[in-house]
């Protein structure tokens, strides 16, 4: 243990130990001054956001459950089963499997496609390494955030739940917010 | 040999006594949820936030809804505890606070159909002392439910309570002295005749008025003076082995014994029911001018909750010891003596 009588230790500055009297009118003076700050709240409108009727809205930048996405023009998946996107996830919570394209019956636009695409949003922590890694720009972070379910199983959401246009159930902040 | 029972006024017939116990047990019961809600509500809005406002319209239905899950709880208690004292000790509690309830006096003798009322549980001469009696009987509720729980940390809390207890209700006694010698007479209904006569008492009795306000926070073990059952380091102080109904009780009692303490303070210090600048009040209106007093001096109580932080027990001593006692002493001294001389 190390001898704390040195020069490390800082001596604590204290003003003039107040009288009876001066202590007695400064604890009063600081009770009433307590008093009037508590009193100016209830003036005030309660600061509480009523959660599930009125929403915080989010950063345009928020990441919240996955997006994948199609060509607009052809309708065709952007997604070309790479798995860069299970190969960055830290949780490891992507699961891809590509197939072949039948050049008749095309899904995605490149060689390949993903057959199975599932994310199981229980084990996800929301990073957008994802997003990062993608070279298609297939998937994207939206902005929902109210994820919870019932069942474990029901929180892993496979391709046809991401493709699907989301409920947008989260209010975007504007510019001046 | 004469009864005790004598020396209480009882001007009228039997049954007018039941009638009237009745209904202010009835009035002053459902005074608790309305003042539990009102400071939910408003400590929120002290805070900064909306306080309970799901269950019903505003969440006026919060106390109902309090009461019935606390109802449906399953009732046990810890193998340590002692059963007969911590299943009496809750009741002790409510007991005293019921009983005190009995004596503040929501105004004077009216005549309802015929017969002589007076608005009062009971008026014995010795009013001041009965509140007090029941004040220390009252401690043993807590004392007795801390140590038969069987808990160190609820044997903590009642060792505070004790402490805290026997400390502020000298300096609360002392400080009515002055008031008891201006009226010349311990009856609350005397003591409000007399401030109608000589003015409110809150007046000449500033100092008494604060002290025994200050000592009335103390007693009702409520913020600053809340160190029996400081969350923090006691979980719950006395009643943290009980739940449901036992913890209902002591709740119940809490409330109760803060209405009794504002009631009082209204009596002894802000002229009961009389209206202020000498308006003329009619015998009717005495109950309700009582009763919105009564509920100022609890919104004072919510305000100072909000506000002041919890004293240290060292701080809460000498606070009581060294302050209180003596200013109540020289109260009292100031008093006698002016009231000799003059």
């Amino acid at each position: 243990m190390a001898d704390l009588r040195d020069e490390d230790v800082i001596a604590v500055q204290r003003g003039p130990k107040a009288g009876v009297a001066r202590g007695t009118y400064r604890a009063f003076g600081e009770t009433l001054r307590g008093l009037k700050t508590t009193l100016a709240r209830v003036a005030e409108k309660p600061l509480t956001i009523q959660y599930p009727e009125e929403k915080t809205p989010v950063f345009p930048r928020f990441r919240g459950r996955h997006k994948l996405h199609k060509f607009e023009d052809s309708g065709l998946e952007k997604c070309v089963g790479c798995s860069l996107c299970a190969a960055a996830c830290p949780a490891d919570c992507i699961r891809v499997v590509a197939a072949e394209n039948d050049p008749e019956d095309r899904v995605s636009a490149g060689e390949r496609y993903a057959a199975v695409y599932e994310i199981n949003m229980s084990r996800c922590i929301f990073c957008g390494y994802c997003e990062v890694a993608c070279p298609f720009d297939a998937i994207t972070m939206g902005h929902d955030y109210e994820l919870s379910d019932l069942n474990r199983s029901d929180l892993i959401f496979t391709k046809e739940m991401l493709l699907a246009e989301p409920l947008e159930r989260t209010p975007l902040r504007t510019e001046d917010e | 040999m004469t009864l005790p029972i004598s020396v209480v006024n009882l001007a009228e017939p039997w049954w007018v006594g039941i009638i009237k116990a009745i209904v202010i047990f009835a009035i002053g019961l459902q005074l608790i949820p309305i003042i539990l809600l009102l400071e939910r509500k408003l400590l929120g809005r002290f805070q900064g936030r909306y306080g309970p406002n799901r269950v019903g319209v505003f969440g006026l239905m919060q106390p109902l809804a309090d009461i019935i899950k606390l109802a449906t709880k399953e009732g046990f208690r810890p193998r340590t505890s002692v059963a007969f004292l911590f299943m009496i000790a809750p009741a002790i509690s409510i007991l005293t606070a019921v009983a005190t309830l009995a004596i503040v006096p929501f105004g004077n003798t009216v005549d309802i159909f015929g017969t002589e009322v007076g608005l009062y549980g009971i008026d014995p001469s010795i009013g001041i002392l009965y509140a007090f009696a029941f004040g220390g009987i009252a401690f043993y509720g807590l004392m007795l439910g801390g140590w038969a729980s069987g808990s160190k940390y609820s044997f903590l809390g009642s060792m505070r309570s004790a402490a805290q207890l026997i400390s502020y209700e000298i300096s609360q006694g002392l400080a009515l002295v002055g008031v008891i010698m201006m009226a010349g007479s311990l009856s609350l209904t005397e003591i409000v005749e007399a401030q109608s006569v000589q003015g409110w008492f809150i007046g000449p009795q500033i100092v008494g008025f604060m002290i025994f306000l200050i000592a009335g926070f103390a007693e009702t073990n409520r913020a600053p003076f809340d160190l029996p059952e400081a969350d923090a380091e006691l979980v719950g102080g006395y009643m943290t082995e009980y739940g449901g109904l036992g913890f209902v009780s002591y709740y119940f009692a809490e409330y109760l014994t803060m209405i009794i303490v504002s009631a009082l303070t209204v009596t002894l210090f802000l002229g009961g029911w009389e209206l202020p600048f000498g308006w003329y009040t009619p015998g009717w209106a005495g109950p309700f001018v009582v009763l919105g007093k009564t509920l100022l001096i609890i919104l004072l109580f919510i305000w100072v909750r909000a506000t002041l932080p919890r004293l240290r027990y060292d701080q809460l001593m000498t606070l009581g010891w060294k302050i209180l006692l003596p200013l109540a002493t020289l109260n009292t001294l100031v008093t006698a003596t002016l009231l000799v001389t003059t």
